[in-house]
């Protein structure tokens, strides 16, 4: 299989303070990884800098995504390349109806591509067909982003503009956090949904529980800026019966 | 010599040639104004209202006046071509200062009075004599100043129970080959239970420098409803300083929107008067600003009565080195129980260089009321920013959509929906940088 992803001794830092302390990963096409690890450990970090978030910056090290240098890209373009991030806390836009906001979002897309703007019709055919998808309620879709959403809602939400955009790379960043069993549940099952050969999940989690969803090929442990420990699914089951103080002990 | 001295001896020179065309009613008032505008001069700056809008300046500039009345050969048609898709309405246009009628209007109910001021009171001075100036007469100094030269205007007169269906346009232009004033006025009389909606454009070349006073005042009788929509799409080399006056009788309802779409300096002034028992007042306004822009919006709410209701909100976008200032005020009478009073003014400051003056006020004398004020001053979201870049909004198309979200809460308070579709698209122009001119028109050209 190809390498879709490969992460080469990244160092990042925010506010002059270095979280990340060397990543290496390598993502397979088709692959899901998940990312375990204490608090602090760096993985909500690893996520934004893969995303390209302003207020981290790269100290070292390099990462490839398709073959391309992915630092160099703009966020958007990013995007437009296939990466995707579902936010561990989605920003509400007051104001910005999701309708108008996932319109600007496809057609950005498309225009990268160069592709025609979608025109109305099969715009609001394809944003009913991915609602379905995780059971989002057709009124949320005339709502602001996110604006007074409930917990759930706002990662069914962030499921859905998945579905929409069918990115190769996606990051769920803890996606389970604030979600209740039927919620994690109908997530869970979208985001299996979506599952292609040539596109692979990292599943940043705290919990196995969301891994009985969406099971990972491979599981990583990161700590203290590091990818400490590397193994296959039975990792995460481990790690919820022993805790991590081992892990801490040995590094 | 000073800025006043000149246009006191202006005056003080003309006066014949300013009166000659002009009707009694017109005339009768200027010797009041003189006196007042003789004695308090142009505002300072260190005036509490004046503080950040130094608006004698603009008065140094050696502007024309058409005081001859010397008619304006550019036929409308040619150069005002920015109607509102899909909304017709009934037109007039005040090219400079001076009255004309559009071509095709529909007829209006009968007893309806839409045309000259100049010309309405020369006829029936019976019927407007006891509105002109009479809220007027009470304002600054600029408004002293704009009773003291005006010439013309537009009258809209409505009989009791008339409701007019049809939105009735004002468009104001401005186009001269020298620098050039204009000092218009406007009166707008509805009677118990009449019903209208109008649209007030203004618009401006930029070849010259221009300055345009403009007195309005608004008499809504009991009953009556009134909706005023203000767009102003002057040029940065355009001064705008108006004065909307407005009395409002018991159970009328009052409507205003007031756009600062492009311009270059401006100050508008809005006074309501709440004179009757259950009468609604709702006052809101857009300001978009960049360049070196000047948008001084300042309102005063007065509550004289019991059992009246007042809404405001007004919107700053301010963009490079433009300036906002918004000084709203309630002021609640002793005698205004019951009254509910709500005003609402939030900013966005788009550069380290823009500036925004905000001072909210509420001033009550009352003691059984209901009434909250809130501003802010603020930057566009980072985080949504980046939330949306990562869905692949380009940045600067996601700062237009956050701006734009932030104006569209004003246009709620727009009942027209012709009107508010073109708003939209207007703003959306507005922030791609697509319209520091009006395309459509040939003055901006």
């Amino acid at each position: 299989m190809e390498n879709l992803l490969e992460i080469k001794n990244l160092h990042a830092t925010i506010d002059g303070k270095e979280i990340l302390k060397g990543i290496n990963l390598t993502v397979k096409a088709g692959e899901v990884h998940a990312i375990m690890g204490p608090n602090g450990s760096g993985k909500s970090t690893l996520s934004n800098v893969l995303v390209g978030h302003p207020a981290y910056t790269v100290t070292e090290g390099e990462v490839i995504y398709k073959g391309k240098d992915l630092l160099a890209l703009s966020p958007e373009d990013r995007s437009h390349e296939g990466l995707f991030l579902s936010f561990q806390y989605p920003v509400e836009i007051a104001g910005v109806s999701i309708t108008n906001f996932m319109r600007a979002a496809v057609n950005a897309q498309r225009a990268y591509l160069g592709l025609e703007p979608m025109n109305a019709t099969d715009f609001l055919k394809l944003m009913r067909e991915k609602r379905a998808l995780v059971n989002l309620d057709s009124k949320l879709a005339n709502r602001s982003v996110n604006e007074g959403f409930s917990g759930g809602e706002k990662k069914r939400n962030e499921i859905f503009q998945m579905a929409m955009l069918e990115p190769t790379l996606s990051i769920l960043d803890e996606t389970d956090s604030g979600l209740d069993i039927d919620a994690l549940r109908i997530v869970a099952e979208g985001v299996n949904k979506l599952k292609r050969e040539d596109a692979s999940t990292l599943v940043i989690t705290h919990y196995q529980r969301l891994l009985d969803y969406i099971k990972p090929d491979i599981v990583h442990v990161l700590y203290n800026g590091r990818i400490v420990k590397t193994a296959g699914p039975e990792l995460a089951l481990e790690l919820e019966e022993r805790g991590y103080d081992w892990i801490k002990k040995d590094n | 010599m000073s800025n006043e001295q000149e246009y006191i001896n202006l005056f003080c020179t003309n006066r014949e040639l300013i009166e000659k065309p002009c009707a009694a009613m017109l005339n009768e008032e200027r010797g009041k104004a003189f006196e007042r505008f003789e004695e308090r001069g142009f505002p300072g700056i260190k005036e509490e209202n004046w503080l950040h809008t130094n608006v004698a300046a603009q008065f140094a500039t050696d502007y024309g006046m058409n005081l001859g009345r010397v008619t304006t050969e550019a036929g409308t048609r040619d150069i005002f071509t920015c109607d509102v898709p899909n909304l017709g309405t009934h037109k007039a246009y005040i090219v400079n200062d001076s009255f004309q009628a559009a071509a095709n209007n529909s007829s209006l109910p009968t007893g309806v009075l839409f045309g000259s001021l100049n010309a309405i009171a020369s006829e029936q001075p019976e019927l407007l004599t006891p509105y002109y100036n009479k809220l007027a007469a009470n304002g600054d100094s600029i408004a002293q100043f704009n009773t003291l030269f005006v010439q013309d205007g537009i009258v809209l007169y409505i009989p009791r129970n008339i409701e007019i269906n049809e939105t009735i346009q004002i468009v104001s232009l401005l186009q001269s080959k020298v620098e050039m004033m204009s000092n218009r006025r406007l009166l707008v009389i509805l009677e118990e239970g009449a019903k209208a909606s109008l649209l007030m454009c203004d618009h401006s070349s930029a070849a010259h420098k221009s300055l345009s006073t403009q007195v309005t005042e608004v008499f809504v009788g009991a009953g009556a409803s009134l909706d005023i929509y203000e767009l102003e799409e002057t040029s940065e080399s355009n001064c705008r300083l108006t004065h909307l006056f407005v009395q409002q009788q018991a159970d009328s309802r009052f409507n205003h929107c007031n756009i600062t779409l492009t311009n270059g300096f401006t100050r508008n002034y809005v006074n309501v008067q709440l004179a009757g028992k259950g009468g609604d007042t709702n006052i809101t306004g857009l300001a978009i600003g960049d360049r070196k822009q000047h948008i001084d919006n300042r309102t005063l709410v007065e509550h004289k009565t019991s059992h009246c209701t007042s809404n405001e909100l007004y919107k700053y976008i301010l963009d490079e080195e433009s300036v906002g200032i918004f000084a709203g005020k309630m002021l609640i009478q002793p005698c205004a129980q019951q009254t509910i009073s709500q005003q609402t003014n939030r900013n966005l400051c788009l550069t380290k260089c823009a500036h925004m003056y905000a001072q909210p006020q509420l001033e009550i004398y009352a003691d059984d009321v209901k009434c909250s004020h809130g501003s802010t001053v603020g930057q566009l979201d980072e985080n949504a920013l980046f939330y949306m870049q990562q869905r692949g909004i380009p940045k600067e198309e996601a700062r237009h959509l956050l701006m734009y979200a932030f104006a569209g809460e004003v246009f709620e308070n727009i009942k027209i929906e012709a009107l508010r579709d073109r708003l939209h698209l207007l703003v959306e122009k507005r922030f791609r940088g697509e319209l520091n001119r009006c395309k459509g028109c040939s003055l901006c050209k």
